[in-house]
């Protein structure tokens, strides 16, 4: 009795100690939440210098509301238990107004919790598998409607696949990605026997029976293609594995998820010509924002042949819209922020324009590249228009029915329209 | 000089054709520079038609993504690498253009349909080339798209062929041909059906699967026939690529642990900064091919001992300046190397950045041997085998013949005694982990080919090693390498049924019991040796 009183009077002082931090502060505050340290060390460092950049650019053209940004700068070292203790000390003791942070889906669900506790904003830059929407999170990178879905219909449509392998890294992504996938698949009348699933461990090396048996999967008379949600730096034996079993393009073409510019950068992309790539954005995409972005980019971090990547336009999108809401609001009060939010328009760096939609994700253009031997990827594909992020998935039998609307009335990120019931649960 | 020469007389033979060329494939040629990709097959068909052999290096560059075309006057350019120089040369004068960079020139564009398309049309085109193997490979090729056309080609150039395998390969794409055709007596379908009963290609057994739907009951049921007689064989080989598969693992497993076989068998060191050994050895590679850009293909001959030496170094300096000290408390050792390995881990990440370093493979380890058509050996799986069972030969001999191995083997077993003999115990210990640290940076060296070169390389092996050392039986090098293909082996048998995450925890999970019942492993010391 007495804990839960002393819990919610540290509740209390916590939400309005956050509720005006700007009286507190003559700056905005900008946290940044990626690892520095750590295995995620190699994808999250440059979206962190995304972020300071995009700070720098602001205060260039005079700040926000007459205040200079300031970036908080903190380092989770890929610890997912330690992004939430992070997350806490930038809401408490920084007191940011927003939060910039976040790749792994299991670092965004230990952080969660915190941020609608202490009800801060956080903006989430990388793509996911979705079945979340929350009140203090804005999703700026895909919704697997925005990039597996799309994917699996270019395969089907242009290249005439029949025949499927859904190869991923055992995590929460790949595995409900892959759920979704082959509802979709079946749904499409695709027999079971023409799909074959298999998922290896982080940074699994010896790929030799699982290139192996694709191949065999491969050989029997129909198109066959392989769906990767494989993360990280397993992808690099993989791809040379397909290579030395002279396994091409042209045969098996493999679409993936997670392989992007930025770990292209650091591998021999012979073997891998050809091979597919779905994403939101591509740098060799030939626009005057995409041009400018790219050279404001080389001169910040000072290297001619920095690459960016689909993660870094989804934070430069986010960041541009937090930028016009907080505006827009006069203020950088969360709930009003929030509110101004839902409608934002920005461009894309590829053309065409952002919107936020009620769900907290974005409607944005779809791509599919193919990689070339400069570690690029050429369009080969995109959508008419765009596409808007579906945060619940309505090929799994779980959450056909929900939806997600953050505006008067619902208010709600798991509307569920059968039982007209939101099911209380924040996210 | 004499180069040039040969150069200059290829360039004048090569611009021949250029003079000679329809005016039409002119036109057609200087198309592909403005035209859409989603239009280019239409162009390539209509080059093919007009154009000849001449065309050949056009194709071959554009598959190959090394065609271009310069901004200026849209002439094509090919991109090659001369001396590890980028450099453009005239697609059929074959010379060397110094003034054209990447900023002068465009890339024609190609995607996965279009190099399917190119493939056929170079298989088409290279029919009647002076080589065997390439004729081989045309004829392979045309057996996924058989059409009439082909047939005839085929037909008219079967009698002049004079090499056996392309007379079979021929022979095979007629079969398949004659089989899938409604109008061929019957009797021939069979013969031809039955001939195809003994081919391995892929092609044909697609081509059997859908003919085993055949409305004509008696094609349907040879085809069905043979289809039976093909999959025998191919499961036969099945059977050998797995085994190859678990020697191969096996074979890392082997030069992974070996290392440690001698530092941890041998000396009764835990050692937990063995993988950051292995980590520095392939290191050592990243930096021998920096050094050497241009002699890829030779720079594994110069990692080898490079890696040896550093790691061997970094051994005998952790010995002398930690383990030593330590000695006969295991518990403070397998901290102390514990620490040993975060450092540099660390010092890793401070010079060489948190990403992963890449390694290039030589030409001569890329690509795989094919013995037929379902039944293909990696070559750098293969020379790694190999390569682990001579280090191990090597080491055995070092241990049995050696003096050095001798005064080894007389301080681990019997340390006192030996010191009473005159060993220079210190320096027998340090020298027997500079060995056991420089062959696992050896190691290190062959895994840069196979994995990514990154800081947490070391952490990936080193339960793997502890895995086979204990199971192989500690201080027994025989133990380590039977203990080493047994896992690998069951491993790769395990995963096609339960997946690679399920059948690495069943070979713990087989270990643990094994040593349950067998506390000193497959090859336990005897004697007083083992007290």
């Amino acid at each position: 009795m007495k804990i839960k009183t002393l819990a919610s009077a540290i509740a209390l002082t916590s939400a309005t100690l956050i509720a005006f931090p700007s009286l507190a502060a003559d700056t905005i505050k900008v946290g940044v939440l990626h690892s520095l340290s750590g295995t995620m060390a190699i994808s999250e460092t440059t979206l962190k210098d995304t972020v300071l950049m995009m700070v720098e650019e602001q205060n260039k053209k005079g700040g926000l509301l007459g205040k200079k940004l300031e970036a908080v700068v903190v380092d989770p070292a890929s610890n997912w238990p330690l992004f939430a203790e992070k997350a806490r000390e930038l809401l408490t003791e920084e007191e940011v107004d927003v939060i910039f942070g976040c790749w792994t889906s299991v670092s965004r669900k230990s952080v969660l919790p915190v941020i609608e506790e202490l009800n801060g904003l956080m903006f989430y830059p990388v793509q996911y598998e979705g079945e979340e929407s929350s009140k203090n999170v804005f999703y700026t990178g895909a919704a697997p409607n925005q990039q597996a879905i799309p994917a699996v219909n270019y395969l089907k449509d242009e290249l005439e696949v029949e025949r499927w392998v859904l190869a991923g890294t055992d995590y929460v992504y790949p595995r409900t990605t892959n759920k979704i996938l082959e509802a979709y698949l079946k749904d499409m009348g695709v027999a079971e026997e023409d799909i074959m699933i298999n998922y290896t461990p982080f940074g699994h090396s010896d790929w030799q029976s699982i290139v192996s048996d694709i191949k065999k999967f491969g050989s029997a008379g129909k198109k066959t293609a392989v769906v990767s949600t494989i993360n990280g730096d397993a992808n690099v034996p993989f791809y040379k594995e397909l290579g030395n079993q002279g396994i091409s393009s042209e045969d098996i073409p493999v679409v993936a998820f997670s392989v992007g510019e930025e770990e292209l950068s650091g591998l021999d992309t012979a073997p891998l010509v050809g091979h597919l790539a779905a994403w939101n954005y591509f740098q060799s995409v030939e626009t005057d924002e995409n041009e400018e972005f790219i050279t404001q980019w080389q001169a910040f971090t000072g290297n001619p042949d920095r690459v960016t990547n689909d993660p870094m336009e989804a934070t430069f999108i986010g960041f541009n819209m937090w930028a016009n809401a907080v505006t827009e609001a006069g203020t950088t009060d969360v709930d009003a922020v929030e509110q101004a939010m839902i409608g934002q328009e920005t461009p894309n760096l590829t053309g065409g324009t952002a919107v936020m939609n009620k769900n907290h994700h974005l409607s944005k253009p779809v791509l599919i590249g193919e990689i070339q031997d400069d570690g690029q990827f050429e369009t080969v594909w995109e959508t008419d228009g765009v596409v808007p992020g579906d945060a619940w998935s309505d090929f799994l039998p779980g959450s056909k029915d929900l939806i997600a609307d953050w505006t008067d009335p619902l208010k709600c990120g798991n509307y569920n329209t059968e039982t007209k019931m939101c099911s209380g649960q924040n996210y | 000089m004499k180069r040039i020469l040969r150069l200059c007389l290829i360039g004048i033979f090569m611009a021949l054709p250029t003079w000679l060329m329809a005016v039409e494939t002119k036109n057609l040629l200087s198309e592909l520079t403005q035209t859409k990709l989603s239009k280019m097959p239409a162009v390539l068909e209509q080059l093919e038609a007009q154009g000849d052999e001449s065309l050949l290096p056009v194709f071959r560059a554009w598959l190959g993504g090394d065609l271009y075309y310069t901004r200026a006057d849209s002439h094509l350019v090919v991109k090659t690498k001369v001396a590890g120089e980028t450099v453009y040369m005239g697609v059929f004068s074959q010379e060397v253009d110094a003034e054209l960079g990447s900023k002068q020139v465009r890339k024609i564009k190609v995607n996965n349909k279009l190099r399917g398309l190119l493939r056929g049309t170079i298989a088409r085109l290279q029919l009647t080339s002076k080589q065997p193997e390439l004729r081989e490979s045309a004829v392979r090729e045309l057996l996924a798209d058989l059409d009439r056309d082909t047939f005839t080609t085929l037909e008219a150039l079967y009698p002049q062929e004079t090499h056996s395998s392309v007379q079979e390969m021929m022979q095979t794409a007629l079969s398949l041909y004659t089989a899938k055709d409604p109008k061929q007596s019957q009797s021939a379908r069979l013969a031809a059906i039955d001939y195809l009963s003994a081919s391995l290609e892929n092609d044909v057994r697609n081509g059997l699967v859908q003919l085993s739907q055949d409305g004509n009951a008696v094609i349907a049921a040879a085809s069905n026939k043979a289809l039976d007689r093909i999959n025998q064989s191919v499961e036969r080989y099945a059977f050998v690529d797995q085994l190859f598969f678990g020697l191969s693992l096996g074979s890392v497993l082997l030069l992974a642990s070996i290392g440690l076989a001698i530092t941890f068998g041998v000396m009764g060191v835990i050692n937990m900064a063995h993988g950051e050994m292995i980590m520095l050895g392939a290191y050592t590679t990243y930096v021998v091919q920096l050094i050497m850009p241009n002699y890829i293909d030779y720079s594994i001959w110069v990692a080898i001992p490079a890696a040896f030496l550093v790691s061997g170094l970094m051994g005998v300096l952790i010995e002398r300046l930690v383990i030593c000290r330590l000695h006969g408390r295991p518990l403070e050792t397998l901290l102390a190397t514990f620490g040993i390995s975060l450092i540099l881990q660390q010092l890793v990440r401070t010079i060489f950045s948190p990403l992963n370093r890449q390694v290039s493979t030589p030409s001569w380890m890329s690509g795989s041997w094919e013995i037929n058509p379902v039944l293909s050996l990696t070559l750098n799986r293969l020379y790694i085998l190999a390569f682990a069972l001579l280090v191990f030969i090597a080491l055995v001999l070092i241990l049995k013949k050696s003096s050095l191995g001798l005064n080894v083997r007389a301080v681990s077993q019997n340390r006192s005694m030996a010191k009473a003999m005159g060993v220079k115990t210190e320096w027998v210990d340090a020298m027997t982990f500079g060995l056991g640290s420089g062959i696992a940076g050896i190691a290190g060296v062959a895994l840069s080919q196979l994995t990514n070169v990154g800081p947490n390389l070391g952490q990936a092996y080193i339960i793997d090693s502890f895995m086979v050392v204990v199971f192989g039986g500690v201080g027994n090098l025989l133990g380590a390498l039977v203990a080493a293909f047994t896992l690998g082996i069951a491993n790769k048998f395990l995963e096609p049924t339960t997946g690679a995450v399920l059948a690495a925890i069943f070979v713990l999970v087989f270990i643990i019991l094994f040593i349950q019942k067998r506390p000193k492993g497959l090859f336990p010391q005897k004697g007083r040796a083992a007290e």
